[in-house]
């Protein structure tokens, strides 16, 4: 099994937690022509982690990098979900029965349906039971 | 108003001045045959004891600074073996070196006459219960409270600091008359009290405050004066004269420094010329009859002007006025001394933090606050919070141990905060007191 093909490139910018941070990464990546995917702000009291899925990573990591932006890759993977009641119960079981622990996650849900995106620890380990338990894990392509 | 030596604290001006005379000569001749420090600073300086003639000859010797003791640590110009010692008292240095302060049984008993002297000008004595809230330990404040209060009679009630609801309380059934503490830390009782349904004004037997340890104004003085009914005090004094010694007396017109036991010269920082009384500049002191630890023409870096008239009380020692401010970038943070450079030298050690710092000191409610802004490094960066809040618990605990008082310490984005600008830039002291 090549689990490279899910594991997806998310960008994590340290940000300070003051008014505009969030504008200023924003407007750089459109600027850019970046497109932001899915993303999310992880907050502890006087800073925070942005966390986003980009259609360009390295793009996004070199500009902000430029930028003054301290900013690294991490990386994450997508499972899809059904865009109903019980959607994220379903995947949150399996996820739950396998013994898979989660850092972080966060989801979205677009017109291709709802994906949940997971940071765990093992993750060649996880890849492996997520696929044997029958959910599909969204291969990195996808995203960029 | 009773005096607690006669003697001394209405000695005529002449006569205060000759015997400050006899105690420098035999002094000097003491240290340059017993002190290899202070034998070669005044071989450095061309001076001999013989050239001591006058009083005013003082200003020949050399100085002293307070990286002397950090640069002799612990005690390489202590002029006393260990066992003629009696105590240490430890405090912050400049960097991460404390100094260290060590007492024989003679220097103990004249820093005790010395408060002795001053809390009976203020009118305290037998039948005061007198709170000592500065801190028991390392810190001189509590310990040399205590004495001095012990001494006079009164019955001291040491609570040393925290647990200020406590703290009331005992002020209450026990009937504190007088309570020393820092002047913010008194404020922030007031209103801890308040919170409790307890007006000190009304529900305590408190009178007085000796109010030390940190900068405050006249203004601070009407405020607590005013609001909790209590006449306050300014009290002064630093680890390395012994620790708090000197206080105002009844007049509340600056702290007389007692003559025979300190001579204190007014000098500019920059000439290193004395000034007129009246005139603002370095307070410098020599400590004239200290055994185990002797301080001459010490730099204090407080800046204040003397007043050499005889007060109002009838003493003729000669008193300070109230602290303007420092020489140097030093802070105090709830009466604890804060360098700047303490800081920078904490975070060195510290290798997922950069060099660059910023210290913002606000008052909150009564009580000072710090936080330490300092960048966090690209190459530690992780995406988890974990990890970051763990470099920031790192980062306020080393500065904790280096410091001796709480930071808060907030990660800031790498570059960010300024660069290259002189010291101010690097402290925003928004305390307006």
């Amino acid at each position: 099994m090549d689990a490279k093909k899910y594991l997806i490139k998310q960008i994590s910018i340290f940000s300070e937690n003051r008014p505009g941070r969030l504008a200023a990464i924003a407007h750089t990546l459109g600027e850019e022509k970046v497109n932001i995917l899915a993303f999310s702000i992880a907050e502890a009291n006087g800073f925070g982690v942005v966390r986003a899925l980009v259609d360009h990573p390295q793009k996004a990591h070199d500009t902000l990098q430029a930028l003054g932006f301290n900013i690294a890759f991490t990386d994450v993977i997508a499972v899809k979900m059904k865009d109903q009641p019980g959607g994220l119960y379903e995947v949150a079981k399996i996820l739950g029965d396998s013994g898979i622990n989660i850092e972080y996650s966060y989801a979205y849900s677009g017109k291709d349906g709802a994906v949940l995106i997971l940071r765990v620890d093992q993750v060649e380990d996880a890849i492996k039971k997520i696929q044997q338990s029958g959910a599909t894990l969204i291969e990195r392509s996808v995203f960029h | 108003m009773a005096l607690w030596d006669p003697r001394i604290e209405e000695m005529p001006k002449a006569d205060l001045q000759k015997m400050q005379y006899k105690l420098l000569k035999s002094l000097v001749y003491r240290l340059y045959s017993f002190s290899p420090f202070y034998h070669d600073r005044m071989k450095e300086q061309n001076v001999h004891p013989d050239d001591i003639r006058e009083l005013a000859d003082v200003k020949k010797l050399p100085f002293m600074f307070k990286r002397d003791l950090r640069d002799n640590y612990p005690d390489r110009i202590f002029t006393a073996t260990q066992d003629e010692l009696v105590r240490y008292h430890v405090s912050s240095g400049t960097t991460g070196k404390p100094t260290v302060v060590g007492y024989t049984q003679k220097d103990l008993d004249l820093w005790t006459t010395s408060l002795a002297r001053g809390l009976t000008s203020i009118g305290l004595g037998r039948g005061d219960v007198i709170q000592v809230s500065y801190g028991y330990g390392l810190f001189t404040g509590g310990l040399g409270m205590h004495y001095g209060a012990e001494r006079i009679g009164a019955t001291v009630l040491p609570t040393s600091v925290g647990n200020t609801e406590r703290q009331i309380e005992l002020m209450q059934d026990l009937g504190a008359t007088a309570i020393a503490c820092t002047p913010s830390y008194l404020l922030h009782m007031g209103e801890v009290a308040e919170k409790m349904g307890v007006s000190i004004r009304n529900d305590t037997r408190l009178r007085t405050g000796i109010l030390g340890a940190e900068p405050w104004t006249d203004k601070m003085r009407v405020r607590i004066e005013d609001w909790l009914g209590i006449k306050a005090y300014d009290i002064y004094g630093t680890s390395e004269l012994s620790g708090p010694m000197f206080t105002e007396c009844c007049e509340q017109k600056g702290f007389h420094v007692w003559s025979d036991l300190a001579l204190v010269e007014i000098i500019d920082p920059k000439t290193e010329e004395p000034l007129e009384p009246g005139e603002d500049g370095e307070v410098t002191i020599t400590i004239l009859q200290k055994e185990a630890l002797p301080m001459i023409r010490y730099r204090i870096g407080d800046i204040a002007a003397m007043d050499d008239a005889v007060c109002a009380c009838g003493r003729t020692n000669p008193r300070i006025h109230r602290i303007q401010g420092r020489v140097d970038d030093m802070l105090i943070i709830r009466g604890i001394n804060v360098f700047p450079s303490q800081v920078e030298h904490a975070l060195m050690a510290i290798p997922e933090v950069g060099q660059h710092f910023q210290i913002v000191v606000e008052r909150k409610g009564a009580l000072d606050d710090m936080l330490v802004r300092v960048e966090l490094k690209k190459e530690s960066f992780s995406d988890k919070i974990t990890d970051l809040m763990k470099i920031r618990q790192n980062v306020e605990h080393r500065l904790r141990n280096s410091l001796n008082v709480n930071a808060d310490v907030e990660l800031v984005e790498p570059g960010s905060l300024p660069r290259f600008e002189g010291k101010s830039k690097k402290v925003i002291d928004k305390r307006s007191l």
